[in-house]
């Protein structure tokens, strides 16, 4: 962050102005809520104000958005990278059916078939 | 060429030059300077090595003739564990489960990266210490605390931990008190390993010598560096997952315990709804970086001695910098080629097949780039130089056996037998502690102004080499038979092991001839400190800029601050004065400038 | 013997080492938190049934919350501002404000807390309360970790204003950056938690 005087109240200036906005954001989320809109719309919708207040947050409170600093930059890039690997790929382990019949052969069942699922 | 003279002795108390004098206890126990806590680390790992090491040739007493009582020690381990001296398999599996836990989190990772890292790093990039001395110091003590909970659990009720170094749900949860002290000694060995992870990349970032840009690196430099990202952003999915285990034996959760589990005949009374496979996505999330986390820094030294003992520059050096940098991208990604008998669908399996066969370009790279810088070298064969030309085939063989177990495929047939205990071995063992062999004869001038013993050197060398083959080669053929890892008699009741149950006792006879090996390295570490022959501050000729400071450094480890003036392998130089030119000398008109 | 670029930026990086030390610390506490939302999706897509987070918590008791360490967050960032135009007293004031803003956080969690284990909500009783009480009871160590360092800073820490003030500013600068920090995990751990 800048030293001279005006600039920290310029910087002072949108703290209080983030402050409002995350206020806000805060009563829109719990109101979200209330929506009658399904359990995965209101996962996105809860989603997506929360990543609105969290970048508020980083670029302005914790001034990643005047960063200009390399090694911090790729540092973050990578760590969001990793992050969504780790958060995606153990799902897509789960939800990976493609070659697994729907039902297993079974030497039992004459009428068994293998489906293939999708 | 080269002098022999005995070495002007710097000072080995640490004054501050500036501060007041510290105590015994501030300096030696509880200090801040990165060279004790160095030496500290190395010397706690290789404790916990040569322990980790006894484990095992207990349990290959058990392999080579089981139900037989172990000679002298067996009446020794107590009637809970070897009843008569012989071993319960509740017992080799302790043994199992601390074996492989001891050596990767107490032993290989604290030597390389605690031990060398610390000691080297900040030495090869011209700085006084680490960033952060007092995180430093705090690194080492919580991983002694860890060291100090791993080694404890072995006298709980009902002995230390016992699901394997993977700690598998469910199995885990159930099993017995050990257990819980493995994962709190987890946790605070991932901790230490944070922080050093933290000083480590700020070191080597903010604190190069004027002159030391990132291109003029020693590749041990960059391996560190990388290997300190993967530690970075590795370790906390485990730490996590660790938590929750905890939590799952603790507070009864059931966040890796499925519903409707039924342990001897009786359901348990938890909550169920948990996914084992959870665990292990966690688990392997780290573990498989910490393999790189294993390799890379012994890739580091092995490249270091080898230039050194060729008399030539690094081939390849940008090409082994991209590689390397590609290598630790790629190590987060590959993870789930541990899980491939979990279920996985083929799609996803296809994926980690790929991102897993992937990595092996950069690890042919790097390992052919250093073969490479041999060629057209002048080999001076010595101890470190054994030792690092040794790691080349064996990382070969270890690298080339890892290609059947990336694919499904091979895989269904060879997963959890044998032939991974050889691969991993061999990439770790003679891979990864030949290279760390090389280190320690290497810079031990440097930490103790005395060269190790090269007759006793020579001989653990070529005793190990060949005694090592003979515990891991035979694994392959085990494994391919079928026979499978962890079982307590060695696969003797199966029939598919019946042609191969003779390798059991060759293995074993292999393990303790290397065990008798290591008598000669023991021996000539401390021997030497008092005995070894007194060298220069440069016995190896070397470029690097740790070769600029006194052996040992002071406190703040440079007479003169060191500036960078050129590439860090200016091994024979056309019309250079000398052989080799130090990475900090200015010019080649004063050649012995900064020596 | 002096660690240099402690305070002063090193040229070619732009950074001090206290601002790149926190920054690394920052992105592994991404990944430990990732481990633990990753933890929650899998458990939650894989759960034959999922409860409503109102079910077991408190929607208005948790929004306060979220304010209160919101508000935290904004004294921390305005008491960091305050020291770079050299006015203590105004750090003081807000550095406290933050301080008593987290204490007030973590007792209404303790009161949350206790009402479930009066209504016998612990966390061996399913998957649910197991991930809430996990995820929040780990939240809230770094809550008292950060009140810990916020205190000192406050306190007997401050008192280097006065000899190196330079090197104080870099401390709350980093501090301040662990503090949001935490404030942003909560952000998102409040909807998952208690609104989906």
């Amino acid at each position: 962050m800048s030293g001279s005087a005006e600039e920290v109240k310029k910087h002072i200036d949108v703290y209080l102005k983030v402050a409002g906005a995350l206020a806000v954001g805060t009563v829109v989320t719990v109101l979200a809520s209330y929506l009658d809109v399904g359990v995965a719309l209101g996962i996105v919708i809860a989603l997506i104000i929360a990543l609105t207040k969290g970048s508020l947050v980083v670029a302005f409170f914790m001034h990643l958005l005047e960063e200009r600093s390399r090694a911090i930059l790729w540092t973050l890039a990578l760590t969001v990278t990793f992050w969504f690997v780790l958060m995606l790929l153990p799902l897509l382990t789960m939800a990976d059916h493609v070659g697994t019949p729907k039902t297993l052969p079974n030497a039992n069942a004459a009428e068994s078939h293998a489906e293939e699922a999708h | 060429m080269e002098n022999v003279t005995t070495a002007e002795h710097v000072e080995h108390e640490e004054h501050g030059h500036d501060e007041h004098e510290l105590s015994f206890l501030q300096t030696y126990v509880f200090s801040q300077d990165h060279k004790v806590i160095g030496i500290q680390y190395a010397i706690t790992a290789m404790l916990f090595l040569l322990f980790g090491f006894s484990l095992m040739m207990l349990m290959r007493w058990q392999l080579a003739f089981p139900g037989a009582p172990i000679p002298i020690i067996g009446d020794l381990l107590g009637q809970a564990n070897a009843p008569g001296g012989i071993m319960l398999p509740e017992f080799y599996n302790q043994l199992g489960a601390m074996h492989g836990t001891i050596m990767v989190f107490l032993g290989v990772v604290p030597l390389a990266v605690g031990g060398f890292g610390n000691y080297v790093l900040p030495l090869q990039i011209g700085a006084p210490d680490m960033a952060f001395p007092r995180l430093n110091m705090a690194s080492y003590w919580s991983f002694f605390l860890g060291g100090v909970v791993m080694f404890a659990s072995f006298f709980v009720p009902g002995g230390a931990a016992n699901s394997g170094w993977t700690s598998y749900a469910p199995l885990s949860v159930i099993a017995t008190e050990g257990q819980t002290w493995w994962l709190v000694g987890m946790l605070f060995l991932i901790a230490s390993s944070l922080l050093g992870s933290v000083n480590f990349i700020v070191t080597t970032l903010q604190l190069r010598a004027p002159g030391l840009s990132f291109m003029r690196l020693p590749f041990f430099v960059w391996a560190q560096l990388v290997t300190s990202f993967l530690l970075l952003l590795a370790f906390p999915p485990l730490q996590a997952a660790g938590t929750l285990q905890l939590m799952d034996r603790v507070a009864g959760t059931s966040f890796f315990m499925p519903s409707g589990l039924v342990v001897a005949d009786q359901a348990l009374e938890i909550s169920g709804g948990g996914n084992p496979l959870l665990w292990q996505h966690l688990f392997w999330f780290l573990a498989h970086p910490e393999v790189y986390v294993l390799i890379l820094p012994a890739m580091g030294i092995v490249a270091e001695v080898i230039c050194n003992n060729t008399r030539k520059p690094l081939w390849g050096y940008r090409a082994l910098v991209t590689s390397i940098i590609f290598l630790g991208f790629m190590s987060f990604i590959v993870w789930a080629h541990h899980m491939f008998l979990t279920g996985m669908g083929t799609t996803i399996s296809a994926f980690f097949q790929v991102t897993t066969l992937i990595i092996s370009i950069p690890s042919v790279v790097i390992l052919s780039a250093l073969f490479i810088s041999l060629y057209g070298g002048s080999i001076r064969y010595t101890v470190p130089m054994l030792f690092a030309l040794a790691f080349l085939p064996m990382f070969g063989i270890g690298g080339l056996t890892g290609l059947p177990l990336a694919m499904p495929a091979p895989d269904l047939h060879l997963h959890d037998t044998y032939y991974v205990i050889g691969h991993f071995h061999y990439v770790v063992a003679p891979g990864t502690i030949f290279a760390l062999f090389a280190g320690i004869y290497y810079w031990y001038p440097k930490a103790t102004g005395r060269v190790m013993n090269e007759v006793l050197g020579k001989i653990h060398f070529w005793g190990s080499i060949i005694a090592i083959n003979f515990v891991f080669m035979p694994m392959f053929i085990t494994g391919l038979a079928g026979v499978n890892r962890r079982l307590y008699d060695g696969g003797m009741t199966y029939a598919h092991g019946q042609e191969v149950m003779q390798w059991n006792a060759v293995m074993s006879y292999g393990a303790w001839a290397l065990g008798f090996f290591q008598i000669f390295f023991i021996f000539n570490f401390f021997w030497s400190i008092r005995n070894g022959r007194q060298v220069n501050n440069n016995p190896w000729q070397s470029t690097t800029l740790e070769w600029q400071a006194p052996s040992p450094p002071p406190h703040g480890n440079f007479t003169t601050p060191p500036e960078a003036h050129r590439g860090p392998y200016e091994y024979s130089v056309p019309g250079a004065s000398n052989d080799f030119t130090m990475q900090g000398q200015a010019s080649d008109a004063d050649p012995n400038r900064g020596v | 013997m002096e660690i240099p670029y402690t305070v002063t930026a090193r040229p070619d990086t732009g950074l001090n080492n206290v601002k790149l030390g926190i920054w690394l610390f920052l992105a592994s506490e991404v990944m430990l938190f990732g481990g633990l939302f990753s933890s929650y999706v899998l458990l939650r897509v894989g759960a034959v049934e999922w409860p409503l987070g109102a079910d077991f918590v408190n929607i208005p008791i948790g929004t306060f919350n979220t304010a209160v360490l919101i508000g935290s967050s904004v004294t921390m960032v305005l008491a960091y501002a305050s020291l770079k135009l050299g006015d203590l007293a105004k750090f003081k004031t807000y550095m406290g404000s933050t301080v008593l803003l987290a204490v007030l956080f973590l007792l209404v969690k303790s009161y949350e807390y206790y009402e479930k284990i009066s209504h016998d909500h612990l966390p061996s009783h399913g998957t649910f309360l197991a991930i809430y009480w996990t995820m929040t009871a780990l939240h809230g160590l770094h809550i008292i970790g950060g009140i810990a360092v916020n205190g000192y800073l406050w306190g007997p820490g401050s008192s280097m204003f006065h000899t190196k003030r330079d090197q104080f500013i870099g401390r709350v600068e980093a501090a301040g950056l662990y503090w949001h920090f935490v404030d942003l995990v909560w952000i998102f751990l409040f909807p998952v938690l208690y609104l989906l």
